[in-house]
């Protein structure tokens, strides 16, 4: 066998060396021939320079700009390639001391190895840019990169826009279109509309000589994905009823929510105590945000439209008024008697006044607590239900269509779902079967454990300006150039028939006219409204006002909450009729009333109330005897 | 054969010793260099490659001496079963085997991974080897081959299930033992063809090759044959065949994996600008060329450092010698792996015993093929196969899975003398 075919063996040698020669020769052709392949005498070396796509801009509904971008400058490091040269001008042109330098590097070593890019200092300004860069290519290792940050011409509304922030080492785990140095939206618009704002970003290879010179692209761009913009927003706010509403709402803590009835978009959403939101740009946000965090009285980073809970006060009656007249215990005629409290069994609700006997229209208009808590008696002991439990959770079904105890659905992150007690609740509280309609009958007048945010309170008056139903509030009309979006468009009903809510607009209206809020009543304006106190077991009581205008058709429905405010009539209800007056007019005829809200300050009883020992706040059933009387005394002017 | 007591270490071949030795201490020297990491500054840093490349070659060398130690006979009694063991196993980890990346082909014990498609290509060899030498009086030359070709053919199926298709294209390497063996030529060419065949059908338009094909059919029938009908059938066969090739090539281009689609389209410059691939091998390309003559120096090299080249401790390790080493260095590593290939040849032909020369043809066309492959994909001549450069790459599986194969070899050819046929 091994002579036969043994001259085989040269075959294969053969082959094996035309291989080997081929490689050699390839080899040759590569490393020595060939001048693309070379890098030359100098060493080029490439850079993939990540390409930021602008993040889309946010617009106001009249097309004002309200966020735009502007260009910082990172300056990087890759430590290896970092040779000589004089630090003292490098840290003069940056504005840094060597220290800084040193530990600049070394923390670039730890992080991303001596032969990464790493990031050295962070958002230079354009102007200090323009001086450094020059210098640059001397500065062996050095490279910079574009980066856009915001810029808020209009200085209005932070809490809506939001800001943005570099991501967090998580999310670059989870998800890889993010890496470390991203920006991404933190708050506001700018967190829930990340993914249309955010645009897609790009990659570009760049050439850079030995003397750290851009050289050029490399191969003439073939290889660069070039970035998208982020789509633009158009924002439902309307900017100068946002500015005029902060300015209204300067010292002061609480909140103003304009909505547009007829379509569910947001026309001002203010919360105060605000800020300047060119504040949380770029190099100056982390010391600004710092700062802001810590005040803890007036807590300016906190939205208090979406986040603050307070219970509704008179304001819940509007509400009550039509749920008693679609169950069939209530209509216009039903007369209650008040002699100044209402009693059933050992409990009673003080009133502010006598009020003698009233029906449905004078009881809103005058905000009768006697009337209110016999509504609800009457709703509670309802015949067709067989228990209180029954006709609780009916008469909570209700309260939950107008959006009260509901999460909701709306295109800015963080916004609670207010409180409206279970059945559950009452059982673990009392003990099952151990509470009835007395035991609960804080509810009747908006207080209690029922807590509902100002967005809550301002869709509430647009269900009442509508006649029944609402569309949900939203604070972007389009993205880009793309239609509305659908569930906006939708029409949500509640389970109450229209024409019981003629009689409660009417009584709003007198509300305005004759009653509680007369004194905020619009000349050739017919506001319809209902004030509200909420209560305050630590010192002054929260002032609180909803309103819809015209009464008929409305075109804008609004909610004010005056923290520390006292009476409903004294601050909330003022300014939600200036801001109405502002927005359906454009100009304002009463300026005295003007003058006194731009100064009015609130907010000191905010810090007294921080200093005082803290009540305990006591909840529904024990309270009602003291509290009610003396804040009711004041409320009704 | 008994087992005489008597030293081998006369005959063992120390020139092929101290070519592996030399193979596998630049390939550590050079682990080090491409995957250097500043923070760990010692080659003997576990945590690193490079230290851990250390633990492969030690062991490597224990198994190479406990294989020298060992009686030679050993491997040919237990060919058949090492060989049944190691199909088994490509069975086998296909699923019980860890997924790691896509593909079946690794067992885990501990930290320790076993590739049986590569740790087993020795097993392959024996028994082959076994199978050609044996006594074979009842069959026939046709038996002999098919069988022969379905051992090989049989796991390299068997890798491909595993997804480990790489592995599997060095299978064919055997086709270099059996030529040797008796198989015809015409095989050999009948390979060229094929290659080529697909190559064009990839690259050219179907029409034209379709044409030309049918002109050289045309041709070959009026000069080659004697124009009779058998004839036709034949040569229309033939026809047929490549016709069919061509389409399917096609056809199987379009079933293969994304990335096997992308690496071919990038060989053959199609398309190359969108794919990272494309990208990542002009990286490679770069790196090599920025060698030049001599290279930058040991420990100088940028590009792969730099992580502009990909698996450049594995598939690419070949580029860091070239960017460190110049072209002086590169060739200099491709010589000495042909000198290593050329003895291996010598001393299977000074082989009295089939079984040991058929073996050590199958080491070096084992060795051949790995490295052909590997060094063409770096030097952009072959489309990006994920093979190891054998005792460069790093990786322990693979270490010891040519560190056996040759040792078996070393092993059979130092008691070349003790066999009487």
């Amino acid at each position: 066998m091994n002579t036969i075919f043994a001259s085989r063996k040269y075959i294969i040698g053969s082959i094996f060396l035309i291989v080997c020669i081929t490689c050699i020769v390839r080899l040759f052709y590569m490393q020595v021939i060939d001048e693309n392949l070379k890098l030359d005498a100098s060493n080029e070396t490439f850079r993939h320079i990540t390409q930021y796509p602008p993040r889309g801009c946010i617009y106001d509904r009249k097309g004002r700009l309200l966020v735009t971008n502007e260009a910082a400058y990172d300056i990087l490091v890759t430590p290896a390639l970092v040779k000589d040269f004089d630090t003292n001008s490098f840290c003069n042109d940056l504005g840094i001391n060597k220290n800084d330098f040193i530990s600049g590097i070394k923390k670039a070593v730890q992080q991303n190895t001596a032969y990464h890019s790493s990031v050295f200092m962070k958002e230079v300004t354009p102007e200090i840019y323009a001086i450094f860069q020059e210098k640059l290519y001397k500065y062996h290792g050095f490279t910079s990169q574009v980066r856009t940050v915001r810029r808020y011409p209009m200085k209005v509304a932070p809490h809506i826009l939001g800001y943005i922030g570099e991501v967090d080492k998580d999310l670059c785990a989870r998800d890889p279109n993010y890496k470390e140095g991203d920006y991404i939206g933190i708050s506001g618009i700018e967190e829930s509309y990340e993914n249309d704002l955010k645009g897609k970003k790009g990659v570009k290879i760049m050439m850079f000589d030995a003397m750290n010179k851009e050289v050029g692209d490399y191969q003439n761009g073939e290889f660069d994905t070039l970035p998208v913009t982020g789509d633009n927003l158009t924002c439902t706010i309307d900017a100068e009823l946002q500015a005029y509403g902060e300015k209204l709402m300067q010292n002061k803590a609480g909140s103003i929510v304009a909505i547009d009835p007829e379509t569910g978009e947001i026309l001002a959403l203010v919360s105060s105590p605000y800020y300047d939101p060119n504040m949380m740009v770029g190099s100056v946000r982390a010391k600004n945000y710092a700062k802001l965090l810590q005040d803890s009285i007036d807590l300016p980073l906190f939205n208090r439209a979406l986040m603050a809970m307070y219970p509704p006060g008179s304001t819940f009656k509007t509400v009550e008024a039509l749920i008693g007249q679609q169950e069939g215990v209530l209509n216009e005629n039903t007369c209650y008697s008040c002699g100044g409290a209402f009693h059933v069994g050992n409990v009673s609700v003080a009133c502010d006044a006598a009020h003698g006997t009233l029906q449905l229209e004078k009881a809103i208009a005058l905000s009768c607590n006697t009337y209110f808590c016999n509504v609800f008696m009457s709703i509670m002991k309802n015949k067709k239900y067989n228990s209180t439990e029954e006709a609780f959770n009916a008469w909570r079904r209700y309260v939950n269509s107008f959006g009260i105890g509901v999460r909701p659905d709306i295109d800015l992150p963080s916004a609670l779902r207010g409180s409206l007690p279970t059945e559950n609740y009452y059982d673990k509280y009392h003990g099952k079967g151990h509470w009835k309609a007395a035991t609960i009958i804080s509810l009747a007048i908006g207080q209690g454990e029922l807590g509902v945010t100002p967005l809550q309170l301002a869709n509430q008056a647009a269900i009442i300006g509508n006649r029944g139903y609402y569309y949900l509030p939203h604070i972007i009309k389009s993205i880009g150039d793309a239609p509305t979006i659908k569930k906006y468009a939708t029409k949500h009903l509640v389970p109450i028939e229209p024409q019981y809510f003629d009689i409660v607009a009417d009584g709003m209206c007198d509300v305005v006219n004759d009653g509680t809020a007369a004194a905020s009543k619009i000349p050739g304006i017919v506001m319809c409204g209902k004030t509200g106190t909420a209560q305050n077991p630590n010192g002054r009581n929260n002032s609180l006002f909803i309103a819809f205008a015209p009464k008929d058709h409305p075109r804008i429905a609004i909610s004010v909450v005056v923290e520390r405010g006292g009476w409903g009539a004294a601050w909330a209800a003022p300014i939600a009729s200036l801001m109405i007056e502002k927005y359906l007019n454009d100009t304002i005829r009463r300026t005295d009333i003007e003058e006194r809200m731009l100064q009015g300050n609130t907010i000191q009883y905010l810090a007294e109330e921080k200093t005082m020992p803290k009540k305990k706040h006591k909840n529904n059933s024990s309270q009602n005897k003291t509290g009610h009387k003396k804040r009711h005394k004041q409320e009704d002017q | 054969m008994t087992d005489r007591r008597h030293t081998i270490t006369p005959y063992v071949d120390w020139f092929t010793i101290s070519l592996y030795l030399a193979i596998v201490v630049i390939g550590w020297l050079n682990i080090y260099s491409a995957v250097f990491n500043p923070a760990h500054p010692s080659i003997l840093d576990f945590s690193q490659r490079y230290g851990k490349q250390f633990i492969w070659i030690m062991t490597g060398f224990i198994m190479a001496f406990f294989i020298m130690l060992s009686d030679a006979s050993f491997f040919s009694v237990f060919a058949y079963p090492l060989y049944g063991i190691t199909v088994f196993a490509d069975l086998a980890v296909r699923f019980i085997g860890r997924d790691i990346a896509g593909s079946h082909s690794w067992f885990r014990i501990g930290e320790i991974g076993i590739q049986p498609a590569e740790l087993g290509i020795f097993a392959i060899n024996l028994g082959l080897a076994k199978y050609l030498s044996s006594d074979k009086k009842t069959s026939n030359a046709k038996q002999i081959r098919l069988v022969a070709i379905a051992m090989i053919v049989f796991p390299m199926l068997l890798i491909i299930l595993q997804n480990e298709t790489g592995v599997a294209v060095t299978y064919p390497a055997f086709i270099f033992v059996l030529y040797r063996e008796g198989l015809s030529g015409n095989i050999l060419l009948i390979g060229f063809v094929l290659i080529a065949l697909f190559i064009l059908a990839l690259v050219g338009s179907k029409l034209i090759l379709s044409l030309g094909l049918v002109g050289i059919a045309l041709l070959a029938f009026v000069i080659f044959t004697k124009r009779k009908l058998k004839d036709v059938t034949r040569v229309g066969g033939i026809l047929a065949l490549c016709l069919a090739i061509v389409f399917g090539t096609n056809y199987a281009f379009n079933h293969l994996e994304p990335h096997q689609k992308k690496r071919i389209q990038v060989f053959l410059q199609q398309n190359v600008n969108n794919s990272k691939e494309g990208y990542n091998l002009h990286q490679a390309e770069i790196a090599i060329g920025s060698g030049n003559l001599f290279g930058k120096g040991y420990l100088q090299g940028t590009q792969a450092k730099l992580n502009y080249v990909p698996a450049h401790a594995t598939d690419f390790i070949f580029v860091t010698p070239c960017e460190e080493w110049g072209f002086f260095g590169a060739a200099f590593i491709v010589i000495l792996y042909f000198v290593l290939i050329v003895r291996l040849i010598f001393l299977a032909e000074r082989q009295r015993s089939p079984f040991s020369r058929i073996y050590g043809y199958g080491v070096a066309s084992i060795f051949f093929i790995h490295v052909a492959i590997n060094v063409g994909m770096n030097l952009g001549l072959v489309p990006v196969i994920g093979i190891p450069l054998p005792f460069i790459s790093y990786g322990g599986s693979s270490f010891w899975a040519f560190t056996l194969l040759l040792f078996i070899f070393l092993r059979l050819d130092a008691d070349r003398l003790q066999i009487l046929r």
